[in-house]
């Protein structure tokens, strides 16, 4: 037998993913003050600090940029970054699958299909219901949709309190076929004013953001990233399968459950506010697992903060890459995304568990 | 103690146990033998709670049913046969996850104790699936452990339920983990585990549980119990026994149906 003092004791995983919140953290900090510095406009927050250190009040260019354009965009940036990374961790945990995603079980189409539902059908709705729901409208049909997808897929999926991973990836394939072929009817017979607003929507953006928007999605999001975080232990259990999980103490059923919730509440109010945003949930994870290991206790918190920050990082690029026009963010996304999903796949094509 | 009253566990229409009766007793190594399909892997997950049966388990006198999930892991730790991992966890964080908590220096120092018990400390480090189909069946073993490192916990014994612990390995490492089982059970705790060596049973075992066709057929001390007539009923072949007088321990030797006549009618 080895003795003790021959093991070759590399850095503790632990210990760098603890260090990683303080880094993560610093980042998040650093890309937010470029979000509220950067812009079409020209408008410089250097220049509004002096002004206001030295007493001068600013000008009324100066507070709507700031106040009313940069700040909300940079709350909503910081929302729905970490709503996506943080969903995708949780709906990976659960599947036990790193390449899970909400996008793959049809709560991302779903939520689409509400959204695109309000933009096409929301005039022919009763005067009274639009009036009421007024700027929400899209973002509440969002929600609806997502919820609604991930409350019939947990219902066909679900069988004696149980509920089975396959069935509900199988489930969710169909969901989200049903949801894309119903969003396609919803585009037919769209009109051009109408097409314009799905297509800007259907690629992402943040481009949208006011407070109101912020209002509505923010606390969703901060309740169930706070709701995830407690999900650590648990999904480090689901890790050894369903029935050991249950050996070693773990609620399964109730953590299932409550990771549905979640997810389809983060995805909900994240697609809601700023449409198709891909990859972050993918990616996010994945780059965090490579660097500080898949333990979910500190996976979540870092997921949250890196998605955040990736996601404002990807506006930054596409608010100045065609300045004084803006790209959609889902582009830049995708962009940045989908080669670093490739290259994961090539890594992980040996790997058994892919 | 451990009791199962009237267990009757049906998946489908087909009826897997009916009506067994079962107890194991703390301080005792209980292993359940049988046939392929009689049941004996069913038992085991009726007694762990992760099938739907009729009838009722006690453990330490609790209904399990009425204990919730954490309240049971506190108290009986489970090997399953087969084992998966999802995501790239390394060998002292698979044995870290079952513990309540896994980063006070305290449960570290268990997590390693339970890797050396079974000879691994300097796989640590290692990527769990990057070991060998039988170093994961022993830091699973670790894992096991580590859950319930102390056979008795304020005076209540604690319960290792195994699901055949030695299946992948070699001669050597058998009987590593069968000694770890021994131990463990001679300490105060109780250990009940699923056995497809019969040779190894007789070697270990306290008391012995004989399943067939979903039923008990027999349940004593493994000298009652190992027996020609009991045995060859219970696997429906001939199966002859034999214990030499110096060192009274039972061992088997498989016969084909040719030599075991020949043999019996000499007798």
């Amino acid at each position: 037998m080895v003795s003790l003092s021959d093991v070759p004791l590399t850095k503790d995983r632990f210990q760098t993913a603890r260090a990683a919140h303080l880094w993560l953290v610093l980042l998040l900090v650093s890309v937010s003050v470029t979000s509220l510095a950067v812009g079409a406009s020209g408008t410089s927050l250097w220049g509004a600090f002096a002004k206001i250190l030295s007493g001068q009040s600013l000008s009324q260019m100066e507070k709507v940029v700031l106040w009313d354009i940069r700040a909300p965009r940079l709350l909503l940036g910081i929302s729905v970054g970490a709503a996506l990374a943080v969903a995708g961790a949780v709906m990976q945990g659960l599947f036990r699958n790193p390449l899970a995603d909400p996008g793959l079980v049809g709560v991302s189409a779903g939520a689409g299909l509400g959204a695109i539902s309000a933009i096409v059908l929301g005039s022919t709705l009763p005067i009274g219901i639009v009036a009421l729901a007024g700027n929400a409208l899209i973002p509440v049909a969002a929600f609806f949709g997502g919820w609604l997808s991930t409350i019939v897929l947990y219902r066909v999926a679900t069988r004696g309190g149980r509920t089975s991973v396959a069935t509900m990836l199988l489930a969710g394939i169909a969901l989200g076929a049903l949801a894309g072929a119903l969003s396609g009817i919803l585009v037919y017979i769209a009109d051009d004013r109408q097409l314009r607003d799905l297509t800007f929507w259907g690629l992402g953006s943040l481009a949208g953001a006011t407070w109101g928007k912020v209002a509505v999605a923010a606390p969703i999001i901060l309740l169930s990233i706070l709701g995830a975080f407690t999900l650590g232990r648990g999904l480090n259990g689901l890790a050894l399968g369903e029935v050991t999980a249950h050996h070693i103490g773990i609620p399964v059923q109730r953590m299932k459950n409550l990771s549905i919730l979640v997810v389809a509440a983060a995805t909900g109010a994240a697609v809601a506010v700023s449409g198709g945003i891909g990859f972050i949930g993918i990616v996010v994870p994945h780059l965090l697992r490579l660097w500080t290991g898949p333990d979910h206790r500190t996976l979540l918190i870092n997921a949250a903060l890196l998605g955040a920050s990736l996601l404002l990082l990807a506006d930054v690029i596409s608010r100045v890459i065609i300045a004084p026009a803006e790209l959609p963010i889902g582009i830049v996304t995708a962009v940045l995304g989908a080669p670093v999903f490739l290259w994961i796949l090539l890594r992980r094509r040996g790997m058994v568990d892919l | 103690m451990l009791i199962a009253n009237d267990i009757t566990v049906q998946l489908g229409h087909r009826t897997i146990l009916s009506n067994v009766n079962f107890n194991a007793q703390p301080g005792t190594v209980t292993a359940i033998v049988g046939p392929n399909g009689s049941g004996k892997t069913t038992l085991l997950r009726a007694l762990s709670g992760d099938v739907d049966y009729s009838g009722q388990v006690l453990l330490n006198g609790c209904d399990t049913r009425q204990l919730k999930s954490w309240e049971l892991a506190a108290e009986r730790a489970v090997l399953p046969q087969a084992s998966t991992l999802a995501f790239p966890f390394t060998v002292i964080e698979v044995v870290r996850i079952g513990l309540q908590s896994g980063t006070s220096g305290e449960t570290d120092s268990v997590a390693m104790q339970a890797l050396n018990l079974v000879g691994l400390p300097h796989y640590a480090n290692r990527f769990f699936q990057e070991l060998s189909g039988g170093e994961q069946q022993r830091v699973q073993l670790a894992r096991v452990l580590a859950q319930v490192w102390d056979p008795v916990l304020d005076g209540t014994p604690r319960w290792l339920l195994l699901d055949e612990p030695v299946a992948s390995l070699d001669i050597g490492h058998q009987l590593q983990i069968m000694d770890i089982a021994r131990n463990f059970a001679h300490a105060g705790g109780g250990v009940i585990t699923v056995m497809h060596d019969l040779n190894l049973t007789a070697l270990y075992a306290d008391s012995v549980a004989v399943l067939a066709h979903g039923s008990v057929l027999a349940h004593d001390s493994p000298m009652q119990v190992m027996t020609d007539a009991i045995l060859s009923k219970a696997y429906e072949c001939s199966v002859k026994v034999n214990t030499p007088p110096p060192s009274g321990f039972t061992y088997l030797l498989p016969h084909s149906a040719g030599l075991a006549t020949v043999s019996q009618d000499s007798l």
